[in-house]
């Protein structure tokens, strides 16, 4: 199905883990500096340069390159989410509601209930992301560096995400890990039976 | 010695020849896969049931055709550049190899284009060209001959950060599966599966480091029956392509060896996602 944005509470609560997705709209890039710097500015007050709230949070580092005036998109695929734990915990507190998408899961199935769910997109496929993102609307916090800045993107039909943690707490991840530990250990007994 | 091979070889690679070299490899190495790395990829592709890994299989593969179309870097995270050379003996080069590696990496960030990926590791300040201390990372072997071989491997962080390495107890040898499959079902999707799993087993601390991620530069289809063996457990875990369940959790198990002390069993295992990018060439 095709969400576009800033996607609603109601949205946001129609997705059941396992299900497709594809965005349309506005979506922003926010790494590990990024979420600590953000968090920072919510505690003291200060504006953010773009709000998280309503938002779709990127797991990104992009690969742009500064052509004349314009920055064009090169390769921008997920990055590993499990960095952003800590901080998206915590962020959780100040928001209505949010969509992140990124790569590898996180461990916020509980935080995450009511308030937002979680998108898993091919990690690596840097290549087929920048094919969906159709410019560069903003750019934050570039002190930061080239990948950890806040980037705004407008894309089109991004995807396909699979919604892979639900306002629910439901969480593919987490059902994955219980059978792949599962298989270990009978793996490990029946090697020690052998 | 230098004298006879002087008077021989009338001409040897260049500062320029590998500043160029290096250049290509990395454009080489971001934008297309090795055959053996696509032909891993599409079996898995086919042998694939679970739905949702078969997706992200298929965007992988569509992924690595559009990058090659447009030579453009398949994944965003264009990696650390890790050099290894190949340096004959025969050979007497006239200039500064590193300087010249050092050129090449600059170059190409700015070409390819890469990702300024290098930081300080304290201050986490980028140095905006992908050098800096002991980087790029230049692995230098003496080997017979008259030829320079150059390979670059540049190396992603989701799945470096997956890698682990144990100084093993000598008696513990019938422990290095448990500990490889372990390692990876402790990565479970984060390295970007699926993956390639580099061994190295024995040498030293740093040595078997060293020999995991060369074991990565082999061909992923070739491999022993020990290495299937521990391939067969790891897909036994169901972590499957991206960590969301499915049959194929790694393409290849390789191993490479070293003498160790009679008291040690160092064993390490270095992760590489799906993305195994190298790429190398020989100057004369």
């Amino acid at each position: 199905m095709e969400i576009s944005t800033p996607v609603s509470s109601d949205v946001v609560r129609k997705l059941r883990v396992g299900e497709i997705v594809y965005i349309s709209g506005e979506i922003i890039t926010a790494r590990d500096k990024a979420h600590v710097r953000a968090l920072e500015f919510i505690k003291s007050g200060k504006k953010l340069p773009i709000s998280f709230n309503n938002a779709v949070i990127y797991h990104c580092g992009p690969l742009v390159q500064k052509v004349g005036k314009d920055w064009i998109v090169i390769s921008a695929g997920p990055t590993t989410s499990a960095r952003m734990n800590r901080a998206t915990k915590e962020l959780l507190n100040y928001v209505d509601s949010i969509v992140i998408v990124g790569k590898g899961g996180m461990d916020i199935s509980e935080e995450i209930k009511g308030k937002g769910v979680y998108l898993a997109y091919t990690g690596g496929a840097g290549a087929l992301a920048a094919n969906a993102i159709k410019r560069v609307k903003e750019v934050h916090w570039l002190d930061l560096g080239m990948p950890e800045a806040i980037w705004v993107f407008e894309v089109e039909m991004f995807g396909p995400c699979i919604v892979a943690i639900d306002s629910y707490g439901n969480s593919l991840y987490d059902e994955v890990k219980r059978r792949v530990e599962e298989n270990f250990r009978k793996m490990m007994e029946s090697d020690k039976a052998d | 010695m230098i004298q006879k091979s002087l008077s021989i070889k009338a001409s040897m690679p260049t500062y320029d020849e590998v500043v160029e070299t290096v250049v290509e490899l990395f454009k080489k190495a971001e934008t297309e896969l090795s055959d053996d790395v696509v032909r891993a990829l599409k079996r898995a592709y086919e042998e694939e049931d679970n739905e949702i890994a078969k997706m992200n299989l298929e965007a992988i593969l569509k992924n690595i055709e559009i990058a090659k179309t447009k030579k453009i870097p398949m994944c965003q995270d264009t990696g650390l550049p890790i050099v290894f050379v190949e340096l004959g003996k025969e050979l007497c080069l006239d200039f500064d190899l590193v300087k010249a590696i050092k050129e090449g990496v600059v170059r190409a960030t700015k070409e390819v284009p890469l990702r300024p990926n290098a930081v300080h590791p304290i201050t986490r300040e980028n140095t905006g060209n992908n050098i800096g201390m002991h980087m790029p990372q230049i692995n230098v072997d003496l080997v017979d001959g008259d030829e320079l071989k150059i390979t670059v491997m540049p190396k992603g962080a989701g799945s470096e950060n997956c890698s682990a390495l144990k100084m093993m107890l000598p008696s513990d040898v019938d422990k290095i599966k448990r500990f490889v499959v372990e390692v990876v079902k402790n990565a479970g999707g984060k390295p970007c599966p699926p993956i390639f799993v580099g061994v190295g087993i024995g040498s030293t601390f740093e040595g078997c480091a060293k020999l995991a991620k060369k074991a990565l530069l082999r061909n992923v289809n070739d491999m022993n029956e020990f290495e299937l063996e521990i391939l067969n457990a790891v897909n036994g875990l169901g972590i499957g392509a991206m960590g969301l369940g499915g049959r194929i959790t790694a393409l290849a198990v390789l191993i490479e060896y070293g003498h160790c002390h009679t008291a040690s069993l160092p064993i390490a295992v270095n992760i590489q996602c799906w993305a195994n990018r190298r790429a190398s060439a020989v100057l004369r």
